[in-house]
């Protein structure tokens, strides 16, 4: 492993974990993108992945659904487990464990298609209804649950991509949802919304954490301080640090912490 | 910095130099744009021009001349056994009384040069119309009934002033004795100039003045129809496989040149390796659409494939890690998300493949389309010709007749390219308006 001689500071361990990373390496090709990156992910918490751009967090997190699977250059090494199960197993079909690792992206991405069947459309590839009335509660539910459905439910029937781009990102929020996933990772979700969205989406993961585990990666660290129970902090493929959010933001022990949460660079 | 000569220029010194140089960018840009406008309004003219003389060459074509003759329609002579069946009908008089009919319209009884000269001004498919006539009416039987017969084209040349009467009779196709009797035809107002229904409803005929594209145009339909049939599913599966499921290698890039390539192939060409392959190495009949239908599949599948791959990459990669990240599999993905957005853009493809296959000619003169086949195709293995070969033949042909012909089958191959094109235009805006 050329120059992967940091060690990661502070406790990358929980209790209770819910998913647990161990040695992670991943390769763009030649690139070492992920440098030997252990970490427990717990029951019901809000993790936060910060660090400068090109760190590797957002990598790190299309690998606990294995959506790095698209990219064909991509390899990973090490192993990562949601309840103890290796996700990275031949065995292990990606299908059922994306469906328990739900994923929003950075940019709002609606299907072309109306509210209902966004949201509609998950339970139904995994056959998880058997009635058009459970399929109605699902859809009521997990837009409930994302605080949108006061906002759409007398235009089901209108397209998705018609809504504001808050309440977009809100509608995939409930489109992941809508198949009870265990995880929900979060790729910058607000990045692309106005401060009042933003506000909207931080309040709505405070809610959904009493059901879900939910790790998200963003740039603001405001945000992380905002909304997460631990930090983890990424720099250049490695895992520097990873605390209490408050511990994190008020006393880093390392030092490249230090220089990007008092903003020396980032 | 301040110890350089050049302190940079004054805000005015600036405004000035702009200023002069605005002028010289102005001129450009309104060159830029009278070129423009200039190139738009002469391909603009061509098209005129070229629609005008195709329309004023062409609308003539889809008339022609008739002369309504009193037939009398005695039910022994017509139909000898009586069952009116086409052995017995075709074994009957028709010949015999349409000319004595046009013999009646004239007032003779006739001698023979009278007789021989009727018989070439009536088509010689008078017969086969009165019989069809009789056919369609065995009430009538008995009576005497007024029908329009297609007069020879010759006369309708003649009619239309492309025959002169001023002419010497050596050097005129019909003689003067001739003219006598259409002038009395026309005195009697027995000639009328009506739609052609010999062009739309008959078939390739040697006789101008029978020649029709009903044909040749269902030879179109049967070999388009093979051709979309094949070329649309292949081409929009090989899409996909090389946009969502193949490994990015050397062996795609190969492929992908090699498609590329594929479509600047001559047309010829592909008609060359239907010959070989279909016709001499499977055995498979000439001038039939099957054979036709597969050629012309294999022409246009380059364009279809590098539409549908263009339509394909436009989808936004957003949309697939949406279906992936809720735990749709690569299939789900491809069929529930990527090919629903990518469609228009494949149908736009798949449309102006067809045009193309339909205006094509060479590769279907390889495969023997070329044939003289007055029957009307009735399945994919009937010997067919196609509209634009039967253009191609009509061209050929020395009456003059045949040039008004060709000009109107062009005309409707023409309508026939618009309509597919205006379907394919709606059919997008219909599948687009799903956000």
């Amino acid at each position: 492993m050329e120059n992967s001689n940091i060690k990661t500071t502070g406790n990358v361990f929980v209790d209770n974990p819910r998913m647990t990373a161990r040695n992670v390496d991943v390769y763009y090709g030649d690139k070492h993108a992920i440098k030997d990156v252990t970490i427990d992910i717990g029951e019901q918490e809000v993790i936060a992945f910060i660090g400068p751009s090109g760190c590797g967090k957002s990598t790190f997190l299309r690998t606990l659904n294995r959506m790095n699977d698209t990219i064909d250059i991509c390899r990973v090494e090490g192993t990562i487990s949601l309840d103890g199960e290796d996700i990275y197993a031949p065995s292990v079909d990606v299908v059922p464990l994306r469906a328990r690792v739900g994923m929003v992206f950075q940019k709002p991405n609606p299907f072309p298609k109306s509210i209902y069947d966004n949201i509609a459309y998950g339970p139904r590839i995994h056959g998880l209804t058997k009635s058009k009335s459970e399929l109605d509660d699902i859809v009521e539910s997990a837009l409930e649950k994302a605080g949108l459905w006061n906002e759409v439910k007398d235009r089901l029937d209108q397209p998705g991509t018609g809504l504001s781009g808050g309440q977009q990102q809100r509608l995939c929020i409930a489109r992941a949802i809508a198949v009870s996933p265990e995880v929900i990772l979060m790729d910058e979700p607000c990045s692309a919304l106005d401060p009042i969205a933003t506000a909207k989406v931080e309040e709505l993961i405070e809610e959904l954490k009493s059901q879900y585990t939910i790790v998200i990666v963003t740039h603001s660290m405001q945000q992380a301080a905002r909304v997460s129970d631990r930090t983890a902090y990424f720099h250049l493929g490695d895992l520097i640090e990873v605390g209490n959010t408050e511990q994190i933001f008020t006393n880093p022990s390392h030092q490249l912490t230090q220089d990007y949460i008092t903003g020396r660079f980032g | 910095m301040t110890n350089k000569a050049f302190k940079g220029l004054s805000p005015q010194e600036a405004t000035a130099r702009v200023e002069a140089s605005l002028k010289q960018r102005r001129k450009k840009e309104k060159r830029f744009r009278l070129m423009g406008l200039s190139a738009v309004v002469l391909a603009l003219t061509f098209l005129v021009i070229l629609f005008s003389g195709i329309l004023t060459k062409g609308l003539p074509g889809m008339f022609q001349h008739y002369v309504q003759l009193d037939v009398v329609l005695d039910k022994a002579r017509l139909d000898p056994q009586g069952d009116m069946s086409d052995a017995s009908l075709f074994s009957g008089d028709a010949d015999k009384i349409i000319l004595e009919a046009s013999l009646a319209s004239i007032g003779e009884e006739g001698g023979r040069k009278t007789k021989k000269t009727l018989r070439k001004m009536v088509s010689s498919g008078g017969s086969q119309r009165l019989i069809e006539f009789v056919k369609a009416n065995p009430e009538l039987m008995g009576t005497t009934q007024t029908i329009k017969f297609a007069v020879d084209d010759d006369i309708d040349s003649f009619l239309r002033g492309f025959i002169k009467r001023e002419t010497a009779e050596k050097d005129r196709r019909i003689n003067d004795f001739t003219i006598e009797i259409v002038d009395k035809w026309q005195e009697a107002g027995l000639i009328s100039y009506e739609l052609s229904d010999y062009l739309f409803f008959g078939s390739a005929s040697r006789d101008a003045e029978m020649a029709g594209i009903k044909g040749a145009l269902f030879g179109s339909l049967l070999t388009l129809a093979i051709c979309v049939s094949i070329a649309f599913p292949l081409g929009v599966a090989a899409a996909v496989y090389l946009e969502e499921i193949a490994p990015k290698n050397r062996w795609t890039e190969m492929i992908e040149i090699n498609i590329n390539n594929l479509a600047a192939v001559p047309s010829v060409v592909f008609g060359i390796m239907g010959l070989a392959i279909f016709i001499v190495t499977f055995g498979m009949p000439r001038s039939i659409p099957l054979v036709g239908g597969i050629v012309l599949a294999l022409m246009t599948l380059p364009t279809i494939i590098i539409s549908s791959r263009a339509a394909i990459r436009a989808v936004p990669p957003s949309i697939r890690d949406a279906a992936l990240g809720i735990g749709a599999s690569k299939m789900q993905t491809i069929f529930h998300h990527v090919l629903p957005l990518a469609m228009p853009g494949m149908l736009t493809g798949t449309i102006i493949g067809m045009a193309q296959a339909l205006g094509e000619t060479a590769p279907l003169l390889m495969i023997g389309m070329v044939a003289f086949i007055v029957d009307i195709p009735g399945g994919f293995t009937d010997p067919a010709t196609v509209l634009p070969v039967q253009i191609f033949m009509w061209a050929d042909f020395a009456e003059r007749m045949f040039i008004q012909k060709t000009s109107a089958a062009i005309i409707v191959l023409l309508a026939f390219l618009i309509t597919m094109n205006a379907a394919a235009i709606m059919l997008r805006k219909k599948l687009e308006r799903r956000w």
